[in-house]
């Protein structure tokens, strides 16, 4: 069970499973749902990354993934770049903005920050709805092209866009890994548990935040960009209050601040939801509750449930490791005990 | 003059927190700030700190004034603080919580954090051995992979204290550091205290245990609604009508 759990076994195994996944199902259907989640899954993490770890809850993300979808489909189709540098181009946008709306937003903490984010994705979204002259309204933005070639590799089938996104999943989650497991995560930690007590050790919230904030929508519109390449189509609705909300979900149902949580909880409410969707809008009967069930009793998701578990495994071996030298502590003192006996109490 | 505050005042709209303070903290001694509820002590801590901006007069650390700096600047100069209620995150371990109290005095940037430089490497290392360093100082050096939500008020408080001394400091101010800690762990705390000074760090703290006080502190100072009534040694106060007065209310009887 031990070797099964093991940290290397467990990310291997995903790994393989995900390459080898499109080759088992050889359904298209399938494979551009899993490459639709995966794309969600990077917005999760640069979610996560600062709701999770640095303790602001962004509720803009929805606009900064809109931001990078639209700037890669307009570079691409108004301004004839090459898809690749338009996709790096449109990270960097996205963060340039995230930058300028941070160092106003980061003012403001908790709930205030929440509610001021919540505006600033809300006005994003209607400039994108508005702005017709540049984003064709409510027309959206069709012909975006395809990742062009790289040599002899080329994105046109659902299977190499596949790999492609995944390609950019891992590398989302190899950034966000080394970044939580730093100095520089324990900063970001540090601000969320106490952005007071973080102040008094003497670090500069602010600048920290503001760099959390940036990485945090840069993931947005890296996932954005890979959208528009992907569905070659965007509308503004992909800058809607509702996309950020489904971005929240798929992170607090996986599990907030947790390294495996995305993936968890876009994973299960993406396929969820593909199965009821017979209920239409209905479905959102079963999230709101199931929503609802966890934050009250289990605040870190599903993996909350998994992670608590193990602990209390783990304290319960320590407290029997802990019963058994104390026991043969006795033995040894015990002169009397003969050899047999004390076999019988080790088996 | 080690750390000095000069005509210190803070205003809360019409309200007077802190009322022109003259006060010095004297270097390798306990120095001690004691007053009724609602004196101004934890403000006069915050004005120092960095955390309230003042409202007149200045705070001199070193010969150098550093009344309008931020508090994270403060920290680095050598300024540490511990909070009435620890603030420590309940859910991780001692030597987690502890770790990030060096992180001021690294300079590891994303950059390094992402590519594993060496000197991320060794900045870690250098933050984990501060951390397991100041947890044997403190004595909590068995807790340290304990989550913090499992411990004693007395180890928080302890911890509190690492976490104060992993930024290297000069002089720590502690706020109330022996509140909801029972008398027999009082003086296990008291003589943490005491182990600073010796190690060369000095200290301010606030408290209400006034025998614990009385043993520990070197000097005094006593607010009464934001000002200072009193200052002076253990025994100085003691006899002292005016802190008398404002303890007891009325005439002194002493």
């Amino acid at each position: 069970m031990s070797v099964l759990l093991n940290r290397r076994t467990v990310v291997t195994g995903l790994i393989l499973f995900a390459v080898l996944f499109p080759f088992v199902t050889r359904n298209d259907y399938v494979i551009h749902i899993m490459t639709l989640s995966f794309i969600w899954m990077i917005g999760v993490y640069g979610l996560n990354l600062l709701a999770g770890y640095t303790g602001y809850l962004s509720l803009a993300h929805a606009g900064f993934f809109a931001v990078g979808a639209y700037s890669l489909g307009l570079l691409t189709v108004e301004a004839g770049v090459n898809f690749w540098l338009a996709l790096i181009l449109a990270c960097l946008f996205t963060g340039i903005l995230g930058f300028l709306i941070g160092m106003i937003a980061l003012r403001t903490r908790e709930h205030f920050f929440a509610i001021y984010t919540l505006c600033v994705g809300y006005i994003i979204y209607l400039v994108i709805y508005k702005w017709d002259g540049l984003t064709g309204g409510v027309r959206g933005l069709i012909g975006i092209p395809a990742p062009s070639n790289i040599g002899p590799i080329s994105f046109t089938s659902s299977i190499s866009q596949y790999f492609l996104v995944l390609f950019f999943l891992l590398l989302t989650i190899f950034f966000i890994y080394r970044i939580v497991h730093s100095l520089t995560g324990r900063t970001f930690m540090a601000i969320r548990n106490s952005e007071d007590l973080a102040l008094t050790l003497g670090i500069s919230t602010m600048k920290n935040k503001l760099v959390s904030f940036v990485l945090s929508t840069i993931f947005a519109g890296l996932a954005g960009a890979l959208y528009a390449g992907f569905v070659r189509f965007i509308g503004p609705d992909i800058g809607y209050i509702t996309i950020t909300f489904d971005l929240l979900i798929y992170l607090l149902i996986g599990g907030i601040g947790t390294m495996s949580g995305p993936i968890v909880g876009t994973l299960l409410i993406v396929w969820l939801s593909q199965y009821l969707q017979f209920l239409q809008d209905y479905r959102m009967l079963v999230f709101g509750p199931l929503l609802a069930f966890l934050i009250i009793f289990y605040p870190w998701g599903i993996v909350g449930i998994f992670q608590q578990w193990k602990q209390k495994r783990q304290a319960r071996k320590a407290r029997s490791i802990h019963q058994e030298e104390n026991r043969k502590d006795e033995v040894e003192l015990d002169a009397g005990v003969s050899a047999d006996q004390e076999q019988v109490r080790e088996g | 003059m080690f750390l000095q505050t000069k005509g210190l005042t803070k205003q809360f709209g019409g309200l007077v927190a802190v009322n022109k303070v003259d006060f010095t903290v004297e270097k390798g001694k306990i120095n001690a700030i004691i007053g009724p509820n609602g004196a101004g002590k934890t403000t006069f801590f915050n004005l120092i700190s960095g955390f309230h901006p003042p409202s007149a007069g200045q705070v001199i650390f070193k010969g150098r004034d550093i009344t309008h700096l931020p508090p994270d600047q403060i920290a680095r100069l050598g300024i540490a603080r511990t909070f009435q209620t620890t603030h420590l995150f309940e859910q991780s371990t001692v030597l987690d919580n502890v770790i990030v109290g060096h992180r001021l005095r690294t300079s590891s940037t994303l950059w390094d954090a992402i590519f594993r430089t060496a000197r991320h490497q060794r900045e870690e290392k250098q933050c984990r051995d501060k951390a397991l360093d100041v947890l044997d100082f403190v004595g909590l050096t068995d807790a340290a992979d304990r989550l913090v939500a499992g411990l004693t008020q007395e180890a928080k408080k302890r911890a509190a204290f690492a976490l104060a001394l992993a930024t290297d400091p000069e002089v720590v101010f502690l706020d109330e550091p022996a509140a909801g800690v029972n008398p027999d762990e009082t003086d296990g705390l008291a003589e943490l205290i005491r182990k600073m000074v010796e190690r060369g760090v000095t200290v301010c703290l606030i408290e209400h245990k006034m025998q614990m006080i009385m043993n520990l502190a070197d000097k005094i100072m006593v607010l009464n609604f934001g000002e200072k009534i009193a200052e002076g040694t253990p025994h100085e106060i003691m006899n002292n009508e005016d802190v008398i007065r404002a303890y007891l209310g009325g005439n002194a009887i002493a």
